[in-house]
């Protein structure tokens, strides 16, 4: 078993994980203009927060600036899957 | 003759040095700790809580009372770890404890058990004491004027990264070397070879070659001290010397291999902590490395087989030794007594005699032994750092009396003594691992386990009757394990005693968390070459050098390097503002955004990003706007430009670019799609000035840079393009002074020709501050400054996003919410200080009874052109107050103001036309 | 009036006394009893805010029969993990009169509790690198004097009078413009506040049970009927929970979500030093800060990474950055140490405010969300959560800070007004 090693952007390939800055949770759909009070600060501050594997948003902010979709674990910052985010 | 002597007659070159003041010599390949031996010296400080007298107890990083300042080539280094640092000619060595008030404390310690500040010093308050408690407290001194330098670190990517090139270690990198791996070998001494450089064995040499051979990078006095995230570990690499801070590298390995060996237990005694008593495998680390005899009559004093190798050593140079095992006769007993060495089994010590050092010791029995040195092997401890760091956990396995890995980490694996595993050295069977022995009742508690942090058995045991029986509560309470030695030596004891005062299994308790570093790493280190200029280092203008030319004063602005005014001093600022007003003047703004939005969702990416909207602009019109984040507050502010269908470019303010092309790109990407619309951020492309003032269309029409500066065709808020020395120039009418502009953008190349083009024209330079004077006399915001993080549009006036558009832009909702109707909001108005002054930007605008903050000041001038002071402010409802008098506060002085319209210059905007 | 009522008092004569007999008199300073299968009120999470609401359930309300629940050790978290320091210094008034509040507290609390938590008030220092920052110290300090707080502002000559061990030129990249100084503010023994509120809550005949992790609530007609531990159901009246870094989690039991993230917060110390720093000093801009334990140690911390994370342990690049910054502003730091390094989570908030008051489950009150500066807040913070508990109503104190406002958008912003870190 080896150690997971650094991030891998799938534009970029294995890259200092400096490079990357954390982008949020995926986003949820944007509620419709008519969604009550609750919901608006559901969808702007409440987050999944998991202890464990997340799915979240990276950007090689200080590479290619494309948009990631990561699962990584929020314990030991392992990533275990790693892709281009679409909208 | 007692105590340490150098009884090899060769050796190195002579390195003269002091300690304590008194001159000294050593040898090249001593370290400070060998070279004191040398000289006899036993005790080299004082212990931190109790001043007790303290001797050199190990030979590596382990050492807890060995800490020494050391200044050389008028440097000076506290807190030195004088058993792992080599010794250099010159260096003047201190102990960082002196004897201080030993005898006071010796009648005051049997009141100072642990926490007893927690339950004094109450009346009347801890200030009373703290003074003279820190006084005591800390070790080294630090000298104001010294400083250590960094070499160049860096990063390193190795297939296996093996830790400690003793013979395990080595064997280890040569098999991944023959696998094809590369292969990183890092060893904290300054040569490879691990214990086998005093314990024996044969072949380490040729390892090391055949190591080289097959392309190991092997790198000596490199301590890897941490082990971090996904694998990767932290290396210092120290320097050249004492004063040199090293250089820090982070090596990322796919696989790790520890070959980090153990370390040696003291044993429990009473006054186990004179000096005297020294670690057995240090002793034969002194004899063998140095040629240093740590006494002529030692005792051995031993739980295990390996301090037998350590009797023989010594006597083998004539030291007369005594073995002292607490265990039954067994064959290595007999055959050490065989070579005439005295051997007492089931024999066990139980104090230490002597004054100031060991003179000899006193067995449970009652039996004396004479002796100048006291040699004692409790057990090892297999050094687990780096494992546990990367996420393992270190447990106490009964079966086998030693510290185990309690469950694999992916990634690392363990080789020789850290896995449990060390060769026997003969045929004999080889017992060398043991538990840590508690003394029982009956004997004095005054029995140190942490020497550094002078914690004792007492002291275990006290913590245990208050219920501070968890490791990590043993730790906080007591200190163990805090000092610079990390409890190298003391955790264990301290655990198993802490597991026999509340009648548990060692097992139960586990240990305290391991912390990084291994070893303290230099700070100079850690900062590396991150210094002085670059570090976050400031961005530049193209035009830099001709603004130095013309006597600009440059200043940070939010991370950017501009010029802040011309001239002398800042009384230029004033001239600069009415040269605006009455003339022209040219800044460069450069450093505003030039981000290309295009294809064919431009238009509705900027409608979404924007609270304006901006896919109406016709090509070659420009239009203000402003951005938001989803929950309505105002991020930034600036101007759209259409530069054809489908082709827009957004001119943000300096400091906001990286922000506004981070949130464009987020909601391109995860909304609009990666082929409907395409960022690219062309703000260093391209070098702007502006020009701005009555006179700035004349000089505009001078310059020749477009062929029309009529305002029908080129109106306010358009722009047109041209040329300047043959390329591409943008000419946009835009202003952030309130006076007729032009902005004037180049390639970047051309900045340094175009801006002295510009003075030579007639239009005075401006910098950053008067530009600062002009905007704030037009109620122009910075956005950041005179907005916080409250600020929605209608509270800058701007009603339309809110009750009008409404919807389908950034922030939409959120002005929706019931804060954005609250009429108390903070709104953006003008200040006019009574009598025409200044209010000092910063102060606050107050309500009596009872007293508070209805607002704040943020931007505040002397206006020249107004011939009175002008402010903006955030106030609560402040719209509905103009007319009204408020109160203002700064630092304790209050006055008068007239909260007036944000804009206080030209309200109407004709300037714009002059 | 004594607070821990069945405990012996500490003192100097206690001291001597023990001295003379070989400190075998000293009782533990809490027990350890097995929990009761019913309480009044149970509290999850032992460090300092859980001990505090404890004790003043007992002390304020009279509501002894308290349980309060740990699943590692006591002061394990936060609590024992943050760089110690105690101030005021905020911007909204919000913040002020709950901060204020708090540093109150701590001024009295090594009498109020028997145990020297040593509170050394010794001024916090905030550096300005240029004019703007200055600019924006005045603000702060402005809208502290205006509440009546003591905050001033220092110039250039006066802060490396203070500070003699900042660099003093013009030309570093941090170079000392002026600063603004709370003088009340200063550090404590962060590990003693947690076991001062645990002694004297025992005195009160509160239970404190450690290693018991809450695995889950019994949620019966809306309302918390009880948590499970390794010890069985446990069951109250009223719930409180003050688990710092593990909030969210706590909530997914009960069955709601917090605007929360948990990140990881960098600290080290350095070898121990004689005395060479007399002030906590801070930078906002590179924001590190520094100060010097009574054992000679200098404590560190630096600005947050921005990343969810439960990992608690000590980041090479970000101590790296750190380090960095403090060397730039304090040179000859460079001839240290680095002893030991951590990392602590904390929970953030949108607002960098926490959220106290009632959750959606009716019986269970919230204190969370302090970010890095939880430690300032414990005798506050565990007040007014024992004042929801006891009363079920909010305190004037912490009535701004309930979960209502994220929807209601009146969050109370200190991310981008005051100074917003240690």
């Amino acid at each position: 078993m080896t150690n997971p090693g650094p991030m891998i952007c799938p534009f970029c390939g294995p890259r200092d994980a400096g490079e990357f800055r954390y982008g949020g949770d995926p986003k949820a759909a944007r509620p419709a203009f008519g969604s009550s009070d609750a919901e608006w600060a559901g969808y702007l501050y409440v987050r999944e927060n998991a202890r464990g594997v997340a799915k979240e948003y990276w950007v090689h902010s200080q590479g290619c600036g494309q948009w990631l979709i990561a699962e990584r674990d929020t314990v030991t910052h392992v990533i275990q899957r790693i892709s281009e985010a679409t909208a | 003759m007692t105590g340490p002597v150098r009884i090899a007659k060769a050796g190195g070159c002579a390195l003269p040095f002091t300690f304590a003041g008194r001159s000294m010599q050593g040898r090249a390949g001593d370290t400070i700790a060998s070279a004191l031996l040398a000289n006899g010296i036993s005790t080299v400080g004082r212990s931190f809580k109790y001043r007790r007298p303290r001797g050199i107890l190990s030979a590596g990083e382990d050492e807890p009372n060995a800490i020494v300042d050391v200044t050389l080539n008028g440097v000076r280094v506290p807190n030195v770890r004088a058993t792992t640092q080599a010794l250099e000619a010159g260096m003047q060595v201190s102990p960082v404890l002196g004897r201080g008030a030993a005898l006071l404390t010796k009648l005051l310690s049997p009141f100072l058990a642990s926490g007893f500040y927690y339950k004094t010093f109450l009346w009347p308050n801890w200030h009373m004491f703290e003074p003279a408690i820190r006084r005591m407290a800390g070790l080294g001194r630090i000298d104001p004027a010294s400083r250590m330098s960094a070499g160049p670190g860096g990063n390193l990517s190795v297939d296996l990264c093996v830790v400690g090139a003793g013979r395990s270690g080595l064997r280890a990198a040569i098999r991944g070397a023959q696998a094809g791996q590369s292969v990183l070998l890092v060893e904290r001494q300054d040569v490879p070879g691990g214990s086998s450089l005093w314990r024996g064995g044969d072949g380490v040499a040729g390892l090391l070659s055949e190591a080289r051979a097959v392309g190991v990078t092997v790198w000596t006095g490199s301590t890897a001290f941490g082990a971090y995230e996904n694998g990767r570990l932290g290396v210092h690499r120290q320097g050249d010397s004492v004063t040199l801070g090293g250089s820090l590298w982070v090596v990322q390995a796919a696989e790790v291999v520890l070959a980090t060996g153990a370390i040696e237990r003291p044993m429990l005694f009473e006054r186990n902590d004179l000096p005297g008593v020294m670690l057995a495998d240090a002793t034969l680390n002194y004899l063998r490395r140095h040629g240093v005899l740590c006494g002529a009559r030692p005792i051995v004093a031993t739980n295990n087989d390996s301090a037998y190798p350590v009797a023989l050593a010594l006597a083998e140079v004539g030291a007369k030794v005594t073995v002292v095992d607490s265990r039954p006769p067994s064959e290595r007993s007999a055959a050490a007594a065989k070579r005439g060495i005295r051997v007492l089994t089931r024999a066990r010590i139980a104090r230490a005699l002597g004054r100031g050092r060991v003179s000899g010791m006193v067995l449970a029995d009652g039996q004396r032994i004479e002796g100048d040195l006291i040699a004692v092997s409790g057990g090892w401890t297999p050094t687990l750092h780096l494992y546990c760091q990367a996420g393992g956990k270190a447990i106490w396995d009964e079966g086998k009396s030693i510290l185990v890995p309690a469950f694999p980490v992916p990634g690392i694996s363990l080789a020789g003594r850290v896995a449990g595993k060390w060769e026997a050295p003969d045929d004999l069977p080889w017992a060398w691992s043991a538990a840590p022995e508690i003394p029982g009742d009956g004997v004095s508690r005054k029995v140190w386990i942490d020497l550094q942090n002078d914690v004792t058995l007492g002291d275990v045991e006290l913590a245990a009757r208050e219920n501070f029986t968890s490791i990590e509560h043993l730790k906080r309470y007591t200190t163990l394990g805090m000092a610079t030695d990390q409890g190298k030596t003391a955790n264990l004891l301290g655990a198993a005693a802490m597991a026999q005062a509340t009648g548990r299994a060692t097992t139960d308790l586990g240990l305290t968390t391991y912390r990084p570093p291994y070893v303290p790493v230099p700070m100079a280190a850690l900062a590396g070459l991150s210094r002085g200029p670059v570090q976050s280092p400031l961005r530049r203008l193209a035009a830099e050098a001709a603004h130095r030319a013309m006597g600009a004063t440059l200043w940070d602005y939010g991370g950017l390097l501009r010029p802040a005014f011309y001239g002398a001093d800042e009384g230029s600022i004033v001239e600069e503002c009415l040269a605006a007003r009455q003339g022209a003047v040219v800044f460069d703004a450069s450093s505003l955004g030039k981000v290309a939005v295009m294809g064919p969702k431009a238009g509705e990416l900027l409608d979404f990003l924007f609270a304006g909207r901006m896919s109406t602009l016709q090509p070659g019109r420009i239009r203000y706007g402003l951005t938001l984040n989803e929950a309505g507050i105002v991020t930034d502010d600036g101007v759209v430009l259409c530069l054809g269908p489908d082709h827009f470019l957004v001119s943000c303010s300096s400091s906001h670019v990286g922000g506004f092309v981070a949130s464009a790109e987020e909601w391109r990407q995860t909304r609009f799609g990666r082929d409907a619309v395409l960022i690219h951020d062309r703000t260093a492309h391209w070098a702007t000035m502006s020009l701005s003032g009555p006179k700035a269309k004349a000089i505009m029409a001078g310059l020749g840079i477009v062929g029309t500066l009529d305002d029908d065709a080129f109106p306010h808020m358009a722009f047109v393009m041209g040329q300047f020395m043959g390329r591409e120039a943008r000419v946009a009418r835009v202003s952030f002074t309130g006076e007729r502009g032009y902005e004037i953008s180049v390639p970047a190349g051309l900045a340094v020709a175009l801006w002295p083009s510009l003075i030579e024209a007639g239009a005075v330079p401006c910098g950053i501050e008067a530009l600062g004077v002009l905007r704030a006399e037009k109620g122009f915001i910075y956005v950041g400054q005179d907005t916080d993080g409250e600020t929605m549009p209608h509270d800058l006036g701007f009603d339309a996003p809110r009750l009008k558009r409404r919807m389908g832009f950034v922030g939409d909702r959120a002005l929706q919410l019931p804060v954005a109707g609250d009429a108390d909001r903070k709104q953006l108005v003008g200040l006019a200080r009574e009598g025409g002054g200044v209010i000092p930007a910063g102060a606050h605008l107050i309500e009596d009874g009872p007293r508070r903050s209805i607002g704040f000041v943020t931007s505040s001038h002397q206006s020249p052109s107004l011939g009175r002071g002008i402010a903006l402010a955030l106030i609560e409802g402040g719209r509905a107050r103009i007319g009204e008098q408020v109160t203002w506060f700064d630092l304790g002085k209050t006055g008068r103001a007239t909260v007036t319209p944000a804009c206080a210059y030209d309200p109407d905007g004709s300037r714009l036309h002059v | 009036m004594t607070a821990a009522r069945r405990k012996p008092r500490y003192s100097a004569l206690a001291l001597l006394r023990e001295g003379l007999r070989g400190q075998s008199g000293w009782g533990p300073a809490w027990r350890s009893p097995e929990p009761k299968r019913r309480y009044d009120a149970v509290i999850i999470g032992g460090g300092g805010h859980g001990l505090s609401a404890a004790y003043h359930l007992a002390k304020d309300h009279g509501v002894t029969n308290v349980l309060v629940i740990e699943k590692a050790w006591l002061g394990g978290g936060n609590t024992g993990r943050n760089t110690t320091i105690i101030r005021s210094n905020y911007f909204n008034r919000e913040s002020q009169d709950l901060y204020d509040a708090s540093l109150k507290l701590y001024e009295g609390l090594s009498r109020e509790l028997n145990y020297n938590i040593m509170f050394s008030q010794r001024g916090s220092i905030e550096l300005a690198h240029s004019a703007a920052d200055m600019e924006g110290l005045r603000r702060v300090v402005n809208a502290m004097q205006v509440s009546g707080i003591e905050s001033s502002l220092l110039s250039r000559d006066e802060v490396l009078a203070m500070v003699p061990l900042l660099d003093p030129s013009p030309n570093t990249r941090w170079p000392v413009v002026g600063a603004a100084i709370q003088r009340r503010a200063g550090v404590a023994r962060h590990d003693a506040v947690a076991w001062g509120y645990a002694r004297a809550a025992d005195g009160f005949g509160v239970d404190i049970v450690q290693s018991c992790a809450v695995s889950g609530f019994l949620i019966q007609g809306g309302r918390v009927k009880g948590v499970e531990t390794p010890f069985g159901l446990i069951e109250a009246d009223v719930f409180g929970m003050a688990v710092a870094g593990a909030s969210p989690e706590m909530a997914r039991l009960a069955g709601f979500k917090l605007p929360l993230l948990c990140m990881t917060l960098q600290a080290m110390v350095s070898e121990p030093l004689k005395p060479c720093l007399n002030h906590v000093v801070a930078s906002t801009p590179n924001g590190a800060y520094v100060s010097q334990s009574d054992k000679g140690e200098l404590v560190i911390g630096g600005g947050l990474e921005h990343v969810p994370s439960f990992a608690r342990r000590g980041d090479l690049r970000k101590t790296a950055e750190v380090l960095a910054s403090v060397v730039e502003m304090f040179p000859a730091f460079s001839t240290l140490k680095l002893m030991r390094q951590w990392g602590g989570t904390v929970d953030t908030s949108p607002d960098n405010s926490p959220i106290l008051g009632p959750s959606p489950v009716p019986n269970l009150y919230l204190n969370c969300g302090w970010g890095t500066g939880g430690f300032k807040a414990i005798p506050i913070g565990g007040k007014m959560l024992a004042h929801l508990m006891a009363t079920g109503k909010h305190h004037a104190l912490s009535a701004p800070f309930g979960l209502e406002r994220f929807a209601t958008g009146r969050l109370i912003d200190e991310a981008h007004a005051g100074v917003a870190h240690d």
